[in-house]
């Protein structure tokens, strides 16, 4: 593997590889190469299969990290490209020229974290959602339960207690009194 | 459309394309009107007797309902068996947790059910939401949107508990007292309302019948 990552970073800037396990790795690269190097990645690295494409909020450096998972089947091996795009301004090159399945991991991106792909087939379409009006859902600003309780009727009279101290109340009286 | 209808109780349909409405019923639902003494009481028995279920599993709970075909608790032998389809079937078990795209898919498949029909709502979802209380997709009160005549509580019911609560159903029946249907119609509008507060994109009939 350490022949892919030298290229990697030599090529397009590749940095902080990381041997997971023996057949997983990760590496972190710039959104303006990211495209290339999933290219060369594809056609001279081995790695033919995209199988996972997903975001992390990562709201606390104000990014969406973009994980891309390659899976390189003659060496049983796989790897996670990630790269940070702006959260302000969420729009990344589409992948889907070099795997066509990634229009649905674009379109299921563009639902739930609301980042744009651009020229992605279908890109702007509902995904798994039916007529949804709210922010993107899986952000983690999203308060799912203030939404929840501004929205969906609720039935008068449900407690809520915490489930360790319950359980010691129950089960243990003597201490927790 | 015949005139009478409009007359009577047009509906919008306004979540059709325009060149669409015409196939569809804008005629809002009706009152069952009882028959008269003995006759509904004799109705009212075979009714109970009866009982098909819509085999449409809404959420996670419906995994009860496969044990209840089965020899152990042999739910034939109160007269319950299950239906492919909604216009066959009288009674709708709503399995959990309904998220608003199952919603619209439940209030279709009520609405095309020939009456008399009755809903038995199981596990604490449907009753305040259950696990889903905080979740940005999922209705916490089933009762909201269709009527429910038996809840059957818990997370999730065994099938003993179905059981008890079809048999629960049935005495409620025997009874006359399973007005859910008829609640439907009075407070159509209600209902309605609530459903389209949360079903953004309404793209049916008001009333798919």
């Amino acid at each position: 593997m350490n022949t892919t990552a030298s290229a990697l970073a030599e090529r397009y800037g590749a940095r902080n590889w990381h041997d997971q396990r023996p057949d997983l790795a990760s590496v972190v690269l710039d959104p303006s190469r990211l495209r290339d190097a999933l290219a060369w990645l594809r056609d001279f690295g081995g790695y033919k299969h995209l199988s996972f494409a997903t975001a992390i909020d990562n709201i606390e450096r104000n990014a969406f990290t973009l994980t891309y998972t390659l899976r390189n089947h003659e060496k049983g091996h796989s790897l996670i490209v990630h790269c940070d795009i702006d959260r302000g301004h969420p729009v990344m090159e589409s992948i889907h020229l070099l795997w066509e399945q990634a229009w649905t991991y674009q379109r299921e991106m563009r639902e739930w974290f609301g980042i744009d792909f651009p020229g992605s087939p279908r890109v702007d379409e509902e995904f798994v959602l039916e007529g949804w009006e709210g922010p993107p859902m899986m952000r983690r600003d999203f308060d799912s339960l203030e939404y929840s309780n501004a929205i969906y009727a609720e039935r008068p009279g449900r407690e809520t207690r915490d489930p360790a101290s319950y359980m010691k109340e129950k089960l243990y009286p003597e201490v927790a009194g | 459309m015949s005139d009478k209808k409009n007359t009577l109780a047009p509906l919008a349909n306004e979540g059709l394309p325009p060149e669409e409405r015409g196939f569809f019923c804008d005629a809002a639902p009706r009152e069952y009107a009882p028959a008269q003494g003995v006759l509904e009481d004799f109705y009212n028995w075979a009714r109970s007797q009866s009982l098909w279920v819509l085999g449409f599993g809404t959420g996670c709970g419906a995994i009860e309902l496969r044990p209840l075909m089965t020899s152990r608790f042999d739910m034939y032998r109160y007269g319950i068996q299950p239906r492919p389809t909604p216009r066959q079937s009288s009674v709708f078990v709503i399995g959990g947790y309904a998220s608003v795209k199952t919603l619209k898919r439940i209030v279709r498949s009520y609405e095309q059910m020939m009456g008399p029909k009755f809903v038995v709502a199981l596990g604490s979802c449907t009753i305040n939401g259950g696990m889903y209380w905080d979740s940005y997709n999922t209705i916490k009160r089933i009762d909201q949107y269709i009527p429910v005549d038996v809840y059957i509580a818990g997370c999730m019911p065994r099938p003993e508990a179905l059981l008890s609560g079809f048999l629960e159903l049935k005495r409620i029946i025997r009874e006359g007292a399973a007005e859910g249907q008829n609640e439907y119609a009075r407070n159509f509008d209600w209902y309605k309302a609530n459903q389209k507060n949360v079903i953004k994109d309404w793209n049916m009939p008001d009333y798919n019948w």
